[in-house]
């Protein structure tokens, strides 16, 4: 299949961008959306040109560096049936021979462009070291089974963790909010037994972390949600409001 | 953020703000629709709820005294409501510079995407109802101080009824508003979650089509000659 492609290129950080347009012949129907623009750079090598600079790493959707919005839409994946997929698993059957596509980096005032399609979201690692641990008593390994935790709590936590942390949500969000990642990462100990000790404490420390990043705020339109390749709810905004209340109200600071 | 006296000062504390002020403005707008109705129960009836409020929570409260607290309580809100709206969409703004080509929305409705500008348009409205039938100053033609019945026909008699018209036009923005912004109270003040969610978004759809709808009574009322 043949494609244009409608790229943002960057030379650095402190430089204006711009999108660049190219064509792109004999492309497979079967090759992911990654491995065609590995194609693309193998022509630009060749050709003595910079190849395009974007995030990638396991390709196979579970470690969150890819982050391209393409025609619009963070991950491209609003093409049925294809939902709660990465870049990487996006591939070219779902766009149709002669297309021209848009791909753009994330964009956010707390995701600085790096160079091309890269930004750094140093941001979503503040935020984790704010709050995201929990203490426990060092010595001997303790028996696995002693905290009890109800399957319904297991399960909410093993949903919130589901997260790889991509920034799909912000790039989405209108607001550039990063509420969607921030409660999954609360709620993912918040709701444990374990995460019990600094719940109250970790809320505040990582809204704190967030809205120091300068993301935006939340106006519930459930663009994140849409997005996200590992279905993270709404739910889970919710109760981090709830806790960050119940955190005003109880003193912490 | 130290406690409740900063928590404003996050975008979360800001956002509690705007649901708390705004399920304040939800039960006014309840309370208010309801008296409106008495309009269809004749003059006398009306103009004596009209004087009554000035007598609320008689004996224990004096002459107009709940009154003046409730006006208290209502603009404080909404200045809130504003005030967090205002600084919240600025941020919301800055933290994105360099805007997207392309941005395909998903699943925000309309109603979502249209929360700020029905918010100015409700919050013009509001001048504009104040100086209509409150004060009775420039936009009402013939205003009585004594009779409230009369204001309300002949206000939206008056100019081929354009007061009639603007009112029903700012009735469907709050219609939206209200929509999105019931949904957004739950899910701000942390009381969302699957298992309520269907329950809140037809409490939503409820608040959002019966409020208006019983505003809107009297001025079609008036426009068809059902009340004169």
């Amino acid at each position: 299949m043949k494609l244009h492609l409608k790229i943002w290129r960057q030379e650095n950080k402190n430089s204006q961008g711009r999108f660049e347009n190219y064509t792109l012949d004999d492309v497979s129907q079967d090759s992911s959306f990654l491995e065609m623009l590995d194609l693309l750079n193998e022509e630009l090598t060749e050709k003595g040109d910079e190849p395009i600079a974007f995030d990638h790493d396991c390709r196979e959707g579970i470690c969150g560096m890819c982050s391209l919005v393409i025609n619009g839409v963070a991950h491209g994946q609003n093409r049925e049936p294809i939902k709660q997929v990465t870049v990487c698993q996006l591939h070219m059957r779902h766009f149709h021979d002669g297309e021209t596509i848009t791909i753009e980096p994330w964009r956010a005032q707390a995701f600085p462009a790096l160079k091309d399609l890269i930004v750094d979201r140093t941001a979503f690692d503040i935020i984790i070291q704010a709050g995201g641990y929990v203490s426990v008593s060092t010595g001997g390994a303790a028996e696995a089974s002693a905290i009890p935790v109800p399957k319904k709590d297991a399960d909410v936590s093993m949903d919130a963790a589901a997260c790889i942390g991509c920034g799909a949500c912000v790039a989405a969000c209108p607001n550039a909010s990063a509420m969607l990642f921030t409660s999954a990462k609360i709620t993912h100990l918040g709701i444990l037994p374990q995460g019990q000790t600094e719940r109250y404490q970790r809320v505040v420390d990582m809204v704190n972390a967030m809205d120091t990043a300068g993301f935006g705020g939340c106006t519930n339109m459930g663009e994140c949600e849409a997005v996200c390749p590992k279905d993270i709810s709404l739910d889970f905004i919710a109760r981090m409001n709830g806790d960050l209340i119940k955190a005003a109200l109880m003193g912490v600071s | 953020m130290v406690g409740i006296m900063s928590f404003p000062n996050t975008t979360i504390g800001k956002k509690v703000i705007m649901a708390i002020s705004g399920v304040i403005w939800v039960g006014y707008l309840a309370m208010h629709m309801y008296g409106n109705l008495k309009i269809f129960g004749g003059a006398t009836y009306f103009n004596h709820y009209a004087e009554g409020l000035r007598e609320l929570g008689a004996p224990v409260f004096g002459h107009a005294h709940l009154l003046f607290v409730a006006r208290i309580v209502f603009v404080g809100s909404i200045i809130a409501h504003v005030w967090a709206a205002i600084t919240l969409n600025l941020r919301n703004k800055a933290s994105r510079p360099v805007t997207y080509n392309q941005h395909q929305k998903l699943r925000a409705s309309t109603a979502t995407l249209t929360m700020i500008y029905g918010g100015v348009t409700i919050a013009v409205f509001i001048i504009y109802h104040l100086l209509h039938f409150t004060l009775g100053l420039l936009v009402h033609p013939d205003f009585d101080g004594q009779n409230a019945y009369h204001n309300v026909i002949v206000g939206f008699q008056s100019y081929a009824y354009i007061p009639a018209i603007i009112y029903l036009v700012a009735l469907i923005a709050l219609a939206f508003h209200l929509y999105h912004g019931t949904w957004s109270m739950f899910q701000t003040l942390g009381l969302n979650n699957k298992t309520y969610n269907n329950m809140i978004r037809s409490l939503a759809w409820a608040v959002a089509i019966v409020i208006p709808i019983g505003f809107a009574a009297v001025p079609l009322s008036v426009m068809f000659g059902i009340l004169q």
